[in-house]
């Protein structure tokens, strides 16, 4: 078993997570971002696909998924960055019998509003989102989801039916929009008791019908929280914007080598500004041409850059998967991606330049970047917004609750775990 | 002679660090054994079972040699003087 190792942050500090198909790690940085610390890794020989880490309530919380073939999947918590890890007894996020659904995965962990700080958000596989209004004591499916009539139609993607992109609306608390692949963007507008499809405009290459309400592969869904009526989405093939909420999307794939790809990600102060990383095909999920290029709009998708200094120019046959590209909140922003082939970049500099924060590990699928002391109550990412509602609820939906988990807490340091 | 189950290391961690872990009562099946074995040690239910019930796919669950998945499943029945070995399957990537 590897060595365990923590890191310890100060506010001003940059974290940076990355979830592996092996392990989960913590990267930290000062704010110039140059030198970087890790610790891990946690949940050793685990895939870990969902890595979060809440800040709100002065809290330090890491989160993350932890999937077993054999023991199904768990979510952890850490409050000292992995020096202690809460591992629930018995399970907080699993289905009602009644569903007759199994959890396969957790894909997604996405926090509430920093109005509703005790809020979180599980996107998982089978398509499903769970709920916790008690800082993630308890969890429950939101069930005007859970119970969708198009549940029968959806099919399962590559990576299998999972619910894997939610953007809780930062100006509106009863909407939220949510992704599927492949059952493509659906929104609620009422706290989660009914979805509607949003996908008019989104192709559905791999099927018969270019057009259908729902069925499209929608990759990733990213929002900026100034702007929150502007969506942009990564489609299987296809790059959109929606600057209706989602009711409209329009094709902004103006200058890119393909508009296939997996990862977007929102500037955090330019709502004009979004990041991909484009995917040849879905025949060779590799970056085209052999260049690991990150594309930016600075215009909304009116035109795209390729970004390449400090990345490979050649040989370089990468996949970056659909949660594995991040943005902090500093100014300039740090951007952060991580490959399939176990390397994590990171720009200190809105993505202008580049360079290798980390590499030698296993495949990467997940990146999550945040500025230590920032809860969110400066980021217009998930502020609110200037049209917050004073008595709007800010919960997603009604919902039975979960029974309760004890909690084991275990030290992570020399810890012996069956080898997987 | 009570029934003695054996559980991984790996889960031991929820059983107070035991491996071995004799039961008290009577069962006749699986099924049975299983839900004494909750009751002394609840965290071992969601690790070996799934919000169904059913025993998660990468886990076998022997009585003595015999794999209950090619016998009755929870329902086989268990002997008096058994050994149950709960291990995990030979799987990952």
């Amino acid at each position: 078993m590897p060595k365990v190792k923590h890191v310890s942050a100060k506010n001003g500090d940059v974290i940076v997570l990355v979830g592996t198909m092996k392990g989960a790690f913590v990267l930290r940085s000062d704010k110039f971002r140059k030198k970087w610390d890790v610790g891990g890794p946690y949940s050793i020989g685990a895939p870990v696909y969902a890595m979060a880490f809440d800040q709100r309530q002065e809290r330090h919380r890491l989160w993350w998924a932890q999937q077993s073939f054999q023991w199904g999947t768990v979510l952890c918590s850490s409050d000292d960055y992995g020096k202690t890890v809460t591992e629930p007894t018995t399970y907080s996020v699993k289905f009602p019998v009644e569903s007759n659904l199994t959890l396969k995965n957790i894909w997604q962990i996405t926090l509430g509003r920093a109005d509703d700080p005790d809020t979180l958000y599980c996107g998982v596989e089978p398509a499903a989102l769970f709920e916790s209004h008690d800082a993630g004591k308890t969890w429950s499916p939101v069930e005007g989801l859970l119970n969708h009539p198009h549940r029968p139609k959806w099919v399962p993607g590559g990576g299998g039916m999972c619910l894997h992109t939610i953007v809780p609306d930062p100006a509106d608390p009863k909407r939220m929009m949510i992704a599927i692949s492949t059952a493509g963007a659906y929104r609620t507008d009422d706290g989660g008791a009914t979805w509607q499809a949003r996908n008019n405009g989104v192709r559905a290459e791999f099927l018969p019908d270019k057009h259908p309400e729902f069925g499209q592969c929608v990759h990733k869904v990213v929002q900026h929280g100034a702007r929150p009526e502007r969506l942009f989405l990564q489609n299987h093939w296809g790059l959109y914007r929606s600057d209706d909420a989602g009711n409209s999307w329009k094709d902004i794939a103006n200058g890119v080598p393909s508009d296939f790809g997996f990862c977007m990600a929102a500037h955090p102060h330019d709502p004009d500004t979004v990041y991909i990383v484009p995917i040849e095909s879905d025949q060779y999920r590799c970056t085209p041409e052999g260049k690991l290029r990150v594309y930016r709009t600075n215009n909304a998708g009116k035109s795209w850059e390729p970004l390449t200094r400090g990345l490979p120019q050649k040989n370089a046959m990468e996949t970056v998967l659909r949660d594995a590209l991040a943005t902090d909140t500093c100014n300039p922003a740090g951007i952060y991606f991580g490959t399939r082939s176990g390397k994590v970049y990171g720009s200190s500099d809105n993505g202008n330049s580049w360079k290798v924060i980390m590499e030698g590990l296993p495949a990467v699928v997940c990146v999550k970047a945040a500025r230590v002391g920032d809860d969110g109550t400066d980021s217009p990412r998930r502020r609110g917004g200037a049209e917050k509602k004073k008595n709007a609820k800010s919960r997603v939906v009604k919902s039975k609750p979960a029974t309760i988990p004890k909690a084991t807490k275990r030290k992570t340091a020399g810890r012996a775990r069956a080898a997987r | 002679m009570p029934i003695t189950i054996r559980i991984p290391t790996y889960l031991a961690s929820f059983a107070e660090g035991q491996n071995s872990l004799a039961l008290e009562g009577s069962p006749t099946t699986v099924s049975e054994a299983l839900k004494i074995l909750w009751g002394l040690h609840p965290g071992l239910r969601d690790r070996i079972v799934d919000e169904q019930g059913a025993v998660r796919q990468h886990i076998n669950i022997f009585i003595g040699e015999e794999a209950i998945r090619f016998a009755d499943g929870l329902g086989t029945k268990v002997p008096a003087d058994v050994e149950i070995l709960i291990v995990p399957a030979v799987s990952g990537g």
